[in-house]
């Protein structure tokens, strides 16, 4: 039972960085149709540019601070210079392009920083908490609860601004939003600097507990994907919800059955679910008009 | 005895009733019209008959074989065929190629062969260039034989359309709007043509909005309203049906656009 | 436009690898080469599947890795010759393919790629956590084809790199003959009308799962002897063979090329395997160029550099 505890504390966690990452996706794909294979690099961006800046000599707060708003800027260019260009482009092209974009950041990270694992101190101490029978390191309480704060704060942005209602126009008809007066191009670009900066948020808080170098991006990405597709690719709450289920099946997995093995289950569970409903937990039926 | 037999056809689309209750039969060389103001459920209809929605009441029987919900690939087997009101065209291929992807059930690939090229295959796709040339120039397209198909006029694409589905060799065809956006001497063509095709055996169930060439060549027209049937019968019979009168005027029609 | 796949293109290449070497300034190029070839042929069987067929896969590095390992272990393990292991892991992707092509390509676009995807890293996950096996993730030696051993006491003495360019231009070039003969066929006209229209391909009879799945087993069997070679001519092998960057690196040669076509998708392959050869003196830089290239090639050629080239040429022309 204690070994039960640990495994779920461990597994939210790590799943509170998936939802975040599956919310990045989620937040481009409604806005632009894009599945942006880079959204796992801009959680490497906000671990390693806060890594740099407070050894630097900035306060942690404030390292975070520019690393957040560094990789939303990072985002909004990837926006106006890979994926405006390429709008209408067949989803093959795309796909290549956000990969590429991928691959283009990882590298001009290892140019620009170093091919090093680097770690940040964790916000509270190191202190373990006791709960349940299990273990808990503060700054898992940090990845959870930062996590839960984002979402709330996109809830409410969504439901009660008039800019994120704008978003939620334009994600849902386009064409029906230009025609209202809605700047989607604007609206594109938040789209891709609230990811960015999401996902920057997200690499800040897991840096302390799961260090960070210039490649942890891709399988963040896989497993942000992987989880905004378990939830239903588009759907905020399926992002969440994914996100948590994959960090419990990855942690159970690897507590009971291999360690080795953790991320292939969590794999075998996604094609699983694509099998079973292609359109994932939370995801809706579309009818393909001839 | 009818050769497509529809009765008590129906779909609802979240809620809504887009077909209910439409049954019908075609015979052999008989050219039968579905007639309806915008959103009345035509093509709708067509996509239930030829397998591309799944109707959730209802029966489409061919050759009195019960074949409703089968997939458009086996129906294509069985006979029925059918043309897009919004093309669907093989964009990337030619004018010829698209019409001898047509006769795909003819050919009856064998992979391996096709692989390595072996006689025999390369033996029948020469006998079926032939055959679809002969089928292009029915419709008048053999000068563009070698183009790239996504290069033609809306009207040229119309009549490829038409002689990829005649390649399926079908004895049910579904032509949904095959005259839409064609100008006047191209809507005779193919009016010829269809007349032709139903002389030559085939049962051709027709949607269209040109009323004067649905009034011509039609033997037998329904008419669809709100997704149920108001009335069936001969041209004449139903150009004088009061409720069919009422459904045209009541609503803000506009007979030469294409439908929903 | 597409560039159309015929004989033409099949004989402007076997022209271009024989006269080739005579301007190689040393024996190093021809390793050079066969290793554009060998990537060229696992290219070629994309091409079918998304070219022809319009699916894609972010997963194939998978059945390229099953086919390098046949290779390494089946001659060791089953006593089987290595020419035989590379029919041995063909056969075995084919399978695979089947099996997991069913459920898988009744999927679309994104998912698909996620699903093929996820197949891969399963793939390469086994080969490094199965050390026993596999020496995990430093990899294992391969046994040697031994064919040259052979044309050595039939009074034919080729070196290493000559030997391996000559046999994988040569299973390139069968390679090509076989997905030209499909594009020209039936069965290459039915992927690619599916490609165009699934609805309209099933109104005229076409079994749209079928066609799906033969494209993907046909391009698994062409990545998983491309795999074989690769490991048999580098006598070694890791997991990085099947991992996700490797697929990237497929499915972006062939897009690069040209993804219609099987020349395109010879000349992406040369590219992308060129690139790293000549930046080897800018080693910092590589994965930087390689994104940019990959972002700006599919912003300003989308359809490909040759096709794209081809265009501007024959537009100037007229």
């Amino acid at each position: 039972m204690d070994a039960l505890m640990q495994f779920v504390f461990s597994g939210l966690t790590v799943g509170a960085v998936y939802a975040l990452v599956a919310l990045g996706f989620t937040i481009i794909y409604n806005a632009s149709d894009v599945v942006n294979f880079a959204q796992g690099e801009f959680v490497m961006l906000g671990g390693m540019i806060t890594v740099f800046a407070f050894d630097a000599g900035l306060p942690l707060p404030l390292a975070a601070l520019l690393a957040i708003v560094a990789t939303a800027a990072i985002g909004v260019a990837l926006n106006k210079f890979a994926i405006e260009p390429a709008r209408g482009a067949p989803v093959v092209s795309l796909i290549i392009i956000t990969i590429g974009a991928s691959i283009l950041i990882r590298g001009a990270t290892q140019v620009l920083f170093d091919k090093q694992l680097h770690r940040l101190p964790a916000f509270s101490g190191d202190d373990p908490i006791h709960l349940l029978g299990a273990t808990l390191l503060p700054q898992s309480l940090w990845v959870i609860g930062g996590a839960i704060a984002i979402f709330i704060a996109l809830w409410l942005f969504f439901t009660r601004t008039l800019l994120g209602k704008a978003v939620l126009a334009t994600a849902n008809n386009r064409l029906a939003a230009q025609l209202v007066g809605i700047n989607t191009g604007f609206v594109m670009t938040l789209s891709f600097a609230l990811s960015a900066a999401i996902g920057a948020l997200a690499g800040v808080l897991v840096t302390p507990i799961t260090l960070v170098s210039y490649d942890v991006g891709v399988g963040l990405a896989l497993k942000g994907f992987a989880a905004a597709m378990l939830g239903g690719m588009g759907n905020p709450k399926g992002a969440l919800v994914g996100g948590l289920l994959l960090g419990l099946f990855e942690a159970l997995t690897a507590g009971y059955i291999s360690s080795q093995y953790k991320e292939a289950v969590a794999f075998v569970v996604i094609l699983a679910v694509l099998f079973v409903m292609p359109q994932g937990l939370f995801g809706q039926k579309t009818t393909e008009r001839v | 005895m009818s050769i497509l037999e529809i009765s008590g056809l129906g779909i609802s689309f979240g809620g809504l009733r887009a077909v209910n209750d439409v049954g019908f039969s075609v015979n052999p060389g008989e050219i039968v019209s579905a007639i309806g103001p915008n959103g009345a459920g035509k093509t709708t209809l067509f996509n239930m008959i030829s397998g591309v929605y799944l109707p959730d009441a209802g029966s489409v029987k061919l050759n009195g074989e019960d074949v409703t919900a089968k997939a458009p690939h086996i129906l294509a087997k069985k006979g029925l065929t059918r043309t897009f009101q919004n093309l669907q065209i093989f964009q990337e291929m030619t004018v010829l190629e698209n019409v001898v992807a047509g006769f795909h059930l003819t050919e009856n690939p064998s992979v391996w062969a096709d692989l390595l090229s072996l006689p025999s295959a390369r033996r029948r796709s020469a006998e079926v260039c032939e055959k679809a040339l002969q089928l292009l120039e029915k419709v008048h397209l053999s000068k563009a034989a070698e183009e790239e198909a996504g290069n033609l006029s809306y009207g040229a694409l119309k009549r490829l359309e038409i002689a990829r589905a005649l390649a399926v060799g079908p004895q049910v065809l579904l032509l949904d709007e095959p005259a839409a956006g064609c100008n006047a001497v191209e809507t005779e063509e193919i009016d010829e043509l269809i007349v032709e095709l139903a002389k030559s055996g085939i049962a051709i169930l027709l949607v269209e909005h040109d009323m004067k060439m649905v009034m011509r060549i039609s033997n037998h027209i329904v008419v669809l309203d709100h997704g149920e049937k108001i009335a069936e019968g001969t041209p004449e019979d139903v150009s004088r049906n009061p409720d069919v009168i009422a459904a045209y005027l009541g609503t803000e029609e506009e007979p030469a656009h294409a439908d929903g | 436009m597409t560039l159309k796949n015929n004989w033409v293109q099949l004989a402007i290449l076997a022209v271009i690898i024989v006269i080739l070497p005579t301007f190689f300034p040393s024996g190093y190029y021809y390793r050079v080469g066969a290793l554009v070839f060998v990537n060229a042929l696992s290219v070629v069987g994309l091409v079918i599947l998304i070219g022809y067929a319009g699916q894609i896969s972010l997963g194939h590095a998978g059945f390229a890795g099953i086919g390098a390992y046949a290779c390494a272990l089946a001659p060791v393990h089953l006593g089987i010759p290595p020419v035989l292991a590379i029919l041995l892991g063909a056969a075995i992707s084919a399978v695979l393919a089947l099996l997991i092509g069913r459920p898988i390509l009744r999927l679309k676009g994104y998912y698909l790629g996620v699903a093929t995807l996820g197949f891969g890293i399963l793939v390469s996950m086994v080969l490094s956590n199965e050390r026993g096996l596999t020496g995990g993730p430093d990899g294992m030696s391969v046994p040697s084809l031994g064919l040259r051993p052979l044309l050595r006491d039939m009074g034919l003495r080729l070196s290493g790199g000559e030997f391996w360019y000559i046999f994988n231009a040569a299973a390139l070039l069968i390679g090509i003959w076989i997905a030209i003969n499909l594009y020209q066929s039936a069965t290459g006209r039915a992927m690619r009308a599916l490609h165009g229209s699934e609805t309209a391909a099933q109104t005229v009879g076409i079994d749209v799962a079928r066609f799906k799945l033969q494209a993907f087993i046909i391009s698994a069997v062409y990545a998983s002897v491309g795999g074989s070679l690769l490991a048999l001519q580098n006598g070694f092998i890791t997991p990085d063979v099947a991992g996700f960057m490797h697929s990237v690196e497929m499915v972006t040669m062939a897009v690069l090329g040209g993804v219609g076509s099987v020349l395109g998708a010879t000349f992406g392959a040369a590219v992308l395997t060129l690139l790293p050869q000549i930046l080897t003196v800018f080693h910092e830089y590589e994965h930087l160029v390689l994104g940019l290239v990959m972002i700006l090639v599919m912003i300003f050629l989308p359809l490909g550099l040759l096709p794209s080239l081809a265009a501007r040429i024959r537009w100037r022309g007229v």
